[in-house]
Parts: C-alpha cells; structure tokens; sequence
C-alpha cells in the first residue's frame, strides 16, 4: 500500500533502531509521552518498543477519546435509548465500555435497547432520513480529527431541515488535554517526569503544527508532530533525543507529507461554524479542565440531544481500585495497577484503559505482558526488554 | 362439473411463497415442503428411501484399521447470501472440513432444518440448491435430515445444523493437542478472506471489493497432504477468530508456544486494505476454506511442495514455528522487525475509528 | 485516536464525494472538508470523510531523511532485528 508500506520497512527501522541507540545518552532517561491512541496501537501492533533502548519510555497518554470519555457521559448514551426510546448511533469503539450498574452499551442493546453501530456519522444522518418517526441520536466522540465530520453532518442536517436526528457532543480539544497533564505553566511535581510528546498524526493535519507552541514556550517541552506509521514514530523518538541532548524545546513537524503550520482551515472553519466551546469539561483521569471541550452553538440547539432531552450528565466516580486516571496521566504503567490483568481484562474491564484497544492497559495486556513475562526474551531475535 | 386428477398436489408457490408454521406440523404441507425442496435437491438413495434415519455401508478404511470421525456444526451466519457463497454452502464445506480436520475421509452428512415462520421459499430453495452443489461438488451426500418451523420473530430467517461422519486411514493420528516444540506451522492459503467478504455486504460497512469467501471442501487437500506426509501432528481450520484465536487454542491444548513471521503470512492486498480501514487485524478475521498444519520441522519442505501442488493450496506458505513456552504465548516478528504477542481476542472483534 | 488511512483518489463524483480506491477496495467517502481534490490524489481517510491530502514530495523527502538517519553500522551494541532471511 502505498505511502503505507514505505514506512514499515524493516531495514529502515533497524538502521533508525541503531541510530537511536548511539544518540541516547547511556544512564538518562527519555520519557515521551504519545498523546494519541494511533500511534499507541501502531506502536504496539508494530512492535516498536522491542526496537528502542532500555533509556526511551514511551508513556501513553489520552489522546483516546475512549478512554478520557466519564462514565456518567456513557451513562447519559444508555438513557437515550434505554428511557428515551431514541436510536442510538455509536461508533463500534465505545460498545464495551464499562458505565454505571455493569451496563455498558452493548448490554444496553442485549436488553432490547436500540443502539445501532456506524462507521460514520454520516449513517446517522441516513438512518434519520430513512425513518422520520423515529428520533435518531448520534454519540458524538472524538479529538479534533472527528470533529469534522460531525459538523459536515450537522450542516447537512440543517440544510435538509431534519426534525428528528441530533447530536450527543463529547468532542474534546487535545492542546488543553496537554495543558492538563502538565499542570499549571511552567508544569509541576506530577508531570516533571514527562520531557517531550509525539504529537498526534492526524489531529495535527486538521489543527496544524502552530497550536503546539504553547509546549516550548510555556513548558519547555519539546514537540515532534508524528506521522502514524512505525517508522515515523521512530524517527520522531530520534528527533525528540536529539533535541533533549542539545536541551532544545522545539516545535517540530515530522508529519511533513500531512501536517502544515496552519493545517487543514476549510475544516476548522466548519468546525468553528457549528460547535463552540464548553467553560469546563470533565475528562476521565485528568478532573474537569477549562475550554477542552465543544458543544453546539446556539443556532443548532434543534440538533442538540443534550437540549433536545431530559438525560441530564451526571459525574460518577471511578472504581475505586481502577488507576486509569493516573495511568492517562502517565503517573503509573498498567502494571502498576492492583486489577490490572487479575479482576480488570478486556473480558472483564473495569475501566476504560482496558476496553479500548490503543487504551494503555489494554495494549500492554494484548501486546506487552509476554515481554516482562518472559524470562527468554533473549533467545528471540532483535528483541528488548 | 369439476374433478380433482387423481394425485394431483399444488405445488409449492416457491417464487412467492413463505414458510408458516403448517411447514413444520407433520402434516401433508410438510411433506410437501420436504419432497419438493429438499428431496428433489439431495437426491440420493438413502433420501429416496423416506425413513427417518439412513441406512450406511461400512467404509473400507474401518475394516482395516481407521477409525470413525463425527463432527457437528450449527450455521447462524448472517446475512445469508454474501460474495462467494451462502449459509447453504457454508454448512456443507464447514462440516465437511470439520471432519477432514481429523485427517478423516468425509463420507456422510446430515442436515436440520430450523426455519423462521415468514421466510421466503425461493431463498430457501436458493440455499438448498447451494448446499446439493456444494454436497456433490465434495462428493459426500446429505442422506438424512429434519424440518422445523419457529415463530415469526424466533428465528433469523434460517438456522442449519450439519453434522457429518468420516473415516480416518490406519495409523492417522491429528489433534489439536500434538503440536510439538521445533515442529513448523503453515497455512495453506491467505487469511482473511471470508470475513471482509461477509463484512462487505454487512450494513453500514459498505466498501466495494472484488473479494469473494474462500468457502470450499478441504478434504482432498487433506488427502494429498497425508499421502505425502502421513506423520501430520495437527490440522485445523482458522474460522471464526481467524488464524489468531486458532493458533491459541492449540497452544493451549498441546501446552506450547508459537513463534511467527508477519511477513510470511499470506494476505490479500485487498483483505490487508479492507482491514486497515476498519482497523480490524487480519489475523482475526474469520476463514472458510483454508487450513493450518503443524508437522515435524523435517518434512516441512515436503508438505509445502504438496499443498502448492494442489489446487486448494497454491498460495500455502511456512509462517512460524512450534516452540517450549511455560505460557503458552503466540508471538509474531512483525514487518518492522519488532515482536508482538498474538494474543486470545476477547470477545468479537469490531470495526474502530481510533 | 483517528484510525486514517492513506487512499487514492479514482474519481470525483458530484455532491462533495470521491471514489477511493485501497488496493482494490473502493469506498465512496466525502471530500467536503478539503478543497481541489483530482483524481490521482492520495488523500487521507477517517470514518468516511477526507480530512487531508498526502503530498508526494514530502513523502519521498521524508524517507530520503531516514534512510540519512538510519545508521548500518554493525559494531552497534542494539539488537538489530532478526536475521535476514531467517526462518522462525
């Protein structure tokens, strides 16, 4: 496959795996936090880590709109359609997730509620013209790669004049996330050990490169956009190496084939069309963080399910033994975690790290847990712990 | 002045008829159902003898040493019709592979019928229809059966239970639980196929793709692979959960590990594409008319120049090898050259946009 | 999050959309996010929307800088990755 294939090529990876090694100052740590959940499932599936030095960590951060998604907002969906009658659309992604009373949405379903999975919003919108009697309701989630899409259907929607189709909105903004990892400028005790991010591939190509100056500037952090590909996730840890030896804090785009200063405006104009932001937003993990997050504008209350119905959000706690909070903020590893891999697996999830496929938990436990596991390892060749 | 012909019946309305529950009563529109759908389609002795229950004959094999496989299968597939092939066919080759699995000759199957008041009877016919092809086309005969009918509402349209009766050849011995430390691993094609087939009809998946299911018998295949290499230690068929759930449980059973490489495994430029799309795994994808065999590292090379000989396996390839694992874990060299687990799926695997 | 994929351009059809074609997989998705979309574009694709395009000359410059970056040199104390050719 084309622009695909290029970029997993196996001798690229071990030269670039070679020049890693000779760069990292030998004793010193690199903690790079990768904010979004591709390059989570890439690194994983690829099996990139096995390909660094013991000096490079990399921790997974929230930029999975699964695993930042609260309970109570899961629980707001099954009310939909369980007590309003309403046909849900979702995308197959937030099917498993725990939500309060072990019901999640797929339970819901089993139980005769009418939760319908789509690949694009743009299904709801046709399940909605196909069936006027019935209220059609869309659980929006996503950064700002999703959001797009969801403002191109909502516009269609008015244009059509549809009367029964709206929108649950949980999308949510990703340099505000970053801001609430690090804490307070110029970032503090919880988040001192995180020293550059991989930035996200595609959420970049629709926001740009410029939104991340915030990270140099205010936190001396440095950035390196990353495509999704393994080889481009190696070649940013390179960079981001590179520019921690020289105590470099840089704004730097490897995504060059997608991702301009100013990214994609025609999108982000639709998107400033149709949604606005919301004072405050609580994210799983992170608490509730100011500006983070979108909601409808005014002139699309119509298509707003959260004004269209009485199912109002309400906040519900974490399990208490559940650590997905503080390993999205990249304070602990899934091992860390008390359930993590007894009473929490993906047959059973407790929380979301675990139910979402690039969430940490569930990418260690699918992909990772052979690697402390395995007193052998060395008898596989080019393999790390 | 008007006079019935003497053994004249309506015959069944199939264009336009349904099913309703009088189908499954016992009564004369059983019958009627039984004779002109089912009947008229399996033809063969031991159906044309009408009792309840089929008669065999013993299989040579068994007089000399062989012994006697039977293997079951309940077909829920949905939808029912998909590029390639139908609930029909697919519980014909999907028993029949069952019973090949054990290194065994097919040689009997059996088919129950369990229909959703309300279905239509030219979809039934087209099913049937499917399976007598399928049937003859592997040479093994549906020579018994059972019909019945459920409610409107109890039922998706069509449920088909085959079971099917083998005979293995003296001194054959294949289970999931043989699989040795050193022994290779191959497939006997690409991987993948069925599932994006089915999932390319599927609603709301709608991407265009020339991919057909690779549903087919297996058992000549089978055949050839035992001529060559009589000393086979397991055989099985990666169907639902695809080659990686597959290649656990026997894991499992035999108490190994496996170690792959992602390069060797076939797939499918089209498959790989329809995968990265929905961001599923290939690996996982369910297959209808593929094998995988695990052999002595030492006749290896053997049973690959069978397979590629015959026509069901001209795209076998070697991918892994058996080793010692305390934990019984399946790991893959990637592209990259990285390693990654091949782990149990929990549960179905869906579609993702992250 | 955002599983995107690269995919070409085949055709532009009226209303916004294109055919994409993936290695013989096609889809009909919407180009309404991006502006000056041709056939023999290589666009990227998630969940059924075009949110950006692929360009060439980045993309070669790209591989061009890792090959630069990717060292060979086999007195390396990293594991390198298996052996060439080798079987598992």
């Amino acid at each position: 496959m084309k622009y695909v294939d290029e970029f997993r090529d196996a001798d690229l990876a071990r030269g670039l795996a070679c020049a890693i090694a000779q760069a990292v100052q030998p004793g010193r740590r690199y903690n790079l936090m990768e904010f979004c959940g591709g390059h989570t499932h890439s690194i994983a599936r690829h099996g990139v880590r096995g390909l660094l030095p013991p000096e490079i960590e990399l921790i997974h951060g929230p930029g999975c709109p699964v695993c930042v998604l609260p309970i109570g907002r899961i629980d707001q969906a099954i009310a939909l359609a369980r007590d309003h009658g309403v046909l849900l659309c979702t995308y197959a992604d937030l099917m498993r997730v725990p939500a309060s009373n072990a019901s999640s949405l797929m339970k819901a379903r089993s139980q005769g509620a009418d939760v319908r999975m789509v690949y694009s919003a743009i299904d709801a919108l046709k399940l909605a013209q196909q069936q006027p009697e019935r209220e059609v309701v869309f659980l929006a989630i996503g950064f700002e790669t999703t959001t797009p899409p969801t403002a191109a259907v909502l516009r269609q929607a008015r244009t059509l004049g549809l009367r029964n189709f709206s929108v649950l909105c949980n999308h949510v903004l990703t340099p505000p996330a970053m801001r609430g990892i690090l804490g307070p400028p110029p970032g503090n005790e919880t988040s001192a050990h995180l020293h550059g991010f991989i930035g996200p591939a595609h959420v970049s190509t629709v926001i740009g490169s410029e939104p991340y100056r915030f990270c140099a500037d205010e936190y001396h952090r440095p950035v390196v956009i990353t495509g999704f590909e393994p080889l481009d996730v190696m070649q940013a840890v390179l960079m981001l190496v590179r520019q921690l030896n020289e105590g470099r804090a840089d704004i730097e785009n490897q995504f060059t084939r997608s991702v301009t200063p100013l990214g994609n405006q025609k999108a982000q104009a639709l998107m400033r069309e149709v949604f606005e932001l919301r004072d405050s937003f609580e994210w799983r993990g992170l608490g509730s963080l100011p500006h983070s997050a979108l909601k409808l504008r005014p002139d699309y209350a119509g298509f707003d399910a959260e004004q269209r119905f009485a199912a109002p959000y309400r906040a519900v706690a974490d399990a208490k033994a559940c650590e997905c909070g503080a390993i999205l903020r990249g304070e602990k590893r899934p091992q860390d975690c008390r359930v993590f891999g007894t009473v929490c697996t993906p047959e059973n999830p407790i929380g979301s790290c675990m139910v979402s496929s690039e969430g940490a938990c569930a990418a260690h436990y699918t992909y990772g847990r052979f690697m402390t596991a395995m007193p052998t390892i060395s008898e596989m060749p080019g393999a790390t712990v | 002045m008007s006079a019935v012909k003497p053994g004249y019946t309506r015959p069944l309305d199939v264009r336009h008829g349904r099913i309703d529950m009088s189908h499954g009563s016992g009564g004369r529109s059983m019958v009627q159902l039984i004779e002109q759908i089912f009947l008229s389609a399996f033809d063969n002795p031991a159906l044309a003898a009408r009792d309840d229950h089929a008669v065999l004959a013993t299989p040579p094999e068994l007089v000399l040493g062989g012994q006697l496989v039977m293997a079951t299968d309940s077909h829920v597939v949905s939808p029912l019709f998909f590029p390639g092939g139908d609930i029909g066919c697919l519980s014909v080759h999907g028993t029949v592979n069952d019973v090949a699995m054990a290194g065994a000759r097919p040689l009997w199957l059996s088919a129950g019928f369990i229909l959703e008041e309300g279905f239509a009877l030219a979809d039934l016919q087209r099913i049937v229809t499917s399976m007598a092809h399928a049937a003859a086309e592997a040479g093994v005969p549906i020579v018994t059966g059972d019909t019945k009918v459920v409610q409107a509402g109890k039922g998706d349209g069509v449920f088909i239970n085959t079971t099917g009766v083998g005979v293995t050849r003296p001194g054959v011995h294949i289970s999931g639980s043989l699989a040795q430390p050193g022994d290779a691993i191959l497939v006997s094609g690409t991987m993948g196929d069925h599932g994006v087939a089915v999932m390319s009809v599927r609603e709301g998946l709608s991407f265009g793709t020339t991919l057909l299911s690779d549903t087919q018998s297996l058992h000549t295949l089978v055949a050839a692979m035992l001529d060559a290499v009589p000393g086979i230690h397991v055989l099985r068929d990666p169907t639902r959960g695809g080659l990686g759930a597959t290649l656990n449980e026997i894991a499992s059973q035999s108490g190994v590990g496996m170690r792959l490489m992602e390069s060797a495994i076939p797939v499918r430029g089209e498959v790989r594409a329809a995968c990265e799309l929905l961001g599923l795994d290939p690996l996982y994808v369910a297959n209808e008319g593929k094998l995988l065999a695990i052999c002595p590292a030492d006749q290896a090379d053997a049973l690959l120049a069978a397979m590629r000989a015959h026509p069901q396996g001209r795209d076998a390839a070697r991918i892994g090898s058996v080793v010692d694992d305390a934990n019984r874990f399946v790991q893959m060299t990637t592209v990259l050259g990285g390693q990654r687990m091949v782990d149990w799926l929990s549960g179905e695997q869906l579609p993702r946009i992250c | 999050m955002c599983l995107a994929v690269p995919a070409r351009v085949v055709e532009c059809l009226e209303g916004d959309r294109a055919l994409i074609d993936l290695e013989g997989v096609r889809m009909d998705i919407s180009v309404e996010l991006l502006d000056d979309v041709h056939p023999g574009d290589y666009v990227i694709v998630h969940v059924g929307y075009a949110i950006g395009k692929l360009d060439e000359q980045e993309a070669l410059a790209t591989l061009k800088a890792m090959a630069a970056m990717a060292q060979t040199d086999a007195a390396s104390t990293t594991p390198s990755g298996p052996r060439e050719g080798a079987l598992p």
